[in-house]
């Protein structure tokens, strides 16, 4: 079959597909599953793994001709971290045994996956884990704590990152595999947040064992496959085509127009400043999906996450002076267990105290800036004092 | 639209051959020895610039003898412009261009602009504002202007012009129309300016002789935002030298046995300064894109983020050159001043913001 590389082709083979799969008349799963077999589920994947080897810029034509047709999607939202993080590490250094047994279900939405990576002790400096993992026979042992885990409380798989070797030097002494968060030993408990609601959890890990065969890349390369699955957290965090005033910018717009008595002189000239901050991100978000269509990546990718940050909190804290007395409420702090962050929905209290994490989650904006700072200006890396010492005798 | 964001390969082929002959043209060291000459402006850079590359041309229709190009094409020469700080009236004959385009029967004009016969400017304050800021201060013989009148006596004063220096040609509105004057029948004086690299001046008209180009200043306006549109694209290119002049610096630099660069103090503040540059690289496409009522919205945007970024950029390379970023013999203040200057014409970054305000329905009260 020659190669489809343009759109037209595309639209036609999906036309084709929904002519023997009606939405309609299909189960939700068995229509998700077939999209998946036919090779138009991530498109930039291989052939026999729901792709084509196409250009990522081409997803989202099949996004809008699957959504113009009413099919079921497969809750992106709700699967994020399998398809963001756990998908593209798999892809990279799976066995074909394991790309076989875990992507398919991962993109149908069927399994829910997590990431076991941040600890107590280790944040931003993630080679530093503690979390160990003991050779016994065909299994491995694992004992240890991880932290800030959106969506433990309801994966059936998570990706691990763990501490094989304590004797060598931190980034050389660590083993990648994938733990099912149904083993015994696996305990989940949630971890509320500034906000009163539980999106993350804490894991403890009481001597799992984990097959040998649920290993992703070789022993002691944890740290090349762990850069595998951030590189690509932060690839879909950048871009996207969001309209003008979309996002918390909206919110503040919709009060400043509808509600005269929220004008304060002061404070507009801070308005329209971070209008037009709110403005410039989303252009630069439009221009790196044109860049990354045209087959043209771009470092603006990793500024993103940063820019996106800074403007929410920002925002957000003048939402509430805005609002004056109103600012002093808030919605409800009742411990809850959403599934997705909802800025929109909520008082303008959770939005200002949500959006604190956002400097932190996925990066800080100070690692962020030294990634910047390093691998696109060039200038020089931290001083590691730890770079030599085997991990066992760091100070911790 | 968002295709119309990134460069086109006839782009990035105009932007080398500009940026080829301002690097064996326009080194810092002659634009700074220009500095102080009676010449501020470098008119074998132009002619060069002008007709050799054709930027004075951009705009102009082919059949006129230009190259039919769009703000587009004439944003990538002007950061380029903006990267080497050069002494060239490209700005002001963009913004006469633009002008000259939107009035019927200026096609003679627009003909000897392409040749590079000659230059044209817009006679008005540097620091006016689009679709604001007409403070009359010259006055017309006949009044009531009418149709066809070649002969008209223009009397008054014009303060801080750009690029009129250099130019032949002056459009002077004047009396709410627009005549055609030649520049040899006004007194120009050149102003000791902020900027040294776009020297400003004040035109003195005593009734001189004008050509009536057209009754009304709508067509004005357009073209003071297609002016502004593209000086974003100059700021963009003056931050992007910055940055990458004091990123070179402060990985040679060295103090208390590191090199400067790997200090997070420094490193931080230059990765917040490439995120601000990588945006406005994005607005600075969109403004010159942008048509219809977008483009008011989009130019007020750029205006706003690129003028801010430019001045933030050649100030971070001033202070993070250190000593030598103060001194005379180092570039950094030929940027700093151009940015600064810059961040002032067709008003500020804050003017922009009460401007959009009322284009996006966010009034002040």
């Amino acid at each position: 079959m020659p190669p489809l590389t343009t759109q037209h082709d595309l639209e036609n083979q999906i036309h084709d597909f929904l002519a023997a799969h009606d939405p309609s008349a299909t189960d939700p799963l068995d229509f998700l599953r077939a999209r998946f077999d036919a090779g138009l589920a991530w498109l930039h994947y291989p052939p026999g793994l729901g792709g084509q080897s196409l250009p990522r810029g081409l997803q989202p034509v099949a996004e809008q001709a699957f959504a113009a047709a009413g099919a079921p999607d497969n809750n992106p939202r709700r699967i994020g971290i399998g398809l963001g993080m756990a998908a593209p590490t798999i892809l990279a250094f799976g066995t074909d045994e394991q790309k076989e047994r875990w992507l398919r279900p991962l993109w149908c939405g069927e399994e829910v996956w997590c990431q076991l990576f941040s600890e107590p002790g280790a944040g931003s400096d993630l080679a530093a884990l503690a979390t160990r993992a003991v050779r016994d026979g065909d299994d491995w042992v694992v004992t240890g704590q991880k932290v800030w885990t959106s969506m433990a409380h309801e994966a059936r798989w998570a990706i691990l990152v763990t501490r094989t070797d304590p004797d060598v030097p931190k980034h050389q002494g660590m083993t990648y595999f994938v733990l099912d968060m149904t083993a015994p030993g696996v305990e989940v408990r949630p971890l509320r947040q500034i906000t009163g609601e539980a999106e993350f959890n804490e894991v403890f890990l009481t001597g799992v064992r984990v097959p040998d065969a649920h290993r992703l890349g070789a022993v002691g390369d944890g740290w090349r496959v762990a850069q595998t699955t951030l590189m690509n957290e932060r690839v879909a965090i950048g871009g996207g085509a969001a309209p003008r005033e979309a996002g918390m910018i909206g919110i503040l717009a919709e009060a400043w127009r509808t509600r005269p008595e929220v004008r304060e002189p002061a404070l507009h000239d801070r308005l329209m400043t971070l209008w037009v901050a709110a403005e410039a991100a989303r252009l630069t978000g439009l221009r790196l999906s044109a860049q990354l269509a045209a087959g043209q990546p771009g470092p603006e990718g990793s500024a993103a996450k940063y820019a996106f940050a800074t403007l929410n909190q920002q925002l957000s804290g003048l939402e509430l002076e805005l609002l004056g007395e109103e600012g002093l409420r808030y919605d409800d702090w009742t411990m809850r267990r959403p599934d997705t962050v909802d800025f929109v929905g909520r008082s303008p209290g959770y939005r200002y105290l949500r959006a604190k994490g956002n400097s932190i989650e996925g990066g800080t904006s100070e690692i962020l800036l030294n990634i910047i700072a390093e691998r696109v200006l060039g200038l020089p890396g931290e001083i590691r004092a730890d770079k030599d010492v085997a991990w066992k005798d760091l100070p911790r | 639209m968002s295709e119309e964001l990134l460069y086109s390969e006839p782009e990035d082929e105009l932007r080398a051959a500009v940026a080829d002959l301002l690097g064996a043209r326009a080194p810092w060291t002659e634009v700074l020895a220009r500095t102080e000459t009676a010449e501020p402006y470098d008119a074998d850079l132009w002619k060069a610039l002008g007709t050799g590359i054709g930027a004075a041309g951009l705009l102009v229709p082919e059949e006129l003898g230009g190259a039919g190009a769009s703000l587009r094409e004439a944003a990538v020469v002007a950061e380029e412009l903006g990267k080497a700080v050069a002494p060239v009236p490209f700005l002001g004959s963009l913004g006469a261009t633009a002008l000259l385009l939107a009035l019927p029967g200026c096609d003679a004009w627009l003909r000897r602009i392409a040749s590079g016969e000659q230059t044209a400017a817009v006679a008005i304050p540097f620091s006016t504002l689009p679709g604001n800021g007409r403070r009359n201060t010259v006055s017309v013989t006949p009044w009531p202007p009418k149709e066809g009148i070649t002969d008209a006596r223009l009397t008054g004063r014009v303060t801080g012009v750009a690029d009129a220096l250099p130019a032949d040609l002056l459009i002077v509105p004047a009396d709410g129309s627009l005549y055609a004057v030649q520049a040899a029948d006004v007194t120009r004086t050149a102003v000791t300016s902020l900027d040294m690299t776009r020297v400003l001046c004040d035109i003195e008209l005593d009734d001189a002789p004008g050509e009536l180009l057209a009754i009304g200043y709508s067509a004005l306006d357009d073209a003071l935002t297609a002016t502004a549109a593209v000086l974003a694209s100059e700021q963009l290119g003056l931050a992007e030298r910055c940055l990458a002049m004091t990123v070179e610096y402060v990985k040679t630099r060295h103090q208390f046995g590191r090199a400067v660069g790997s200090y997070q103090g420094l490193k931080h503040r230059l990765a917040q300064l490439w995120v601000q540059i990588a945006q406005a690289r994005a607005v600075a496409r969109h403004a010159v894109s942008a048509t219809g009522d977008e483009r008011a919205i989009a130019v007020a945007v750029a205006q706003a983020h690129c003028s801010t970024v430019a001045v933030l950029a050649a100030e971070e390379c001033v202070q993070m050159h250190g000593g030598i970023g103060f001194t005379w013999e180092h570039p950094a203040h030929l940027y700093l001043k151009r940015a600064k200057s810059t961040s002032l014409a067709f008003g500020t970054a804050a003017r922009h913001r009460a401007r959009l305000a009322e284009l996006v329905a966010l009034p002040p009260s």
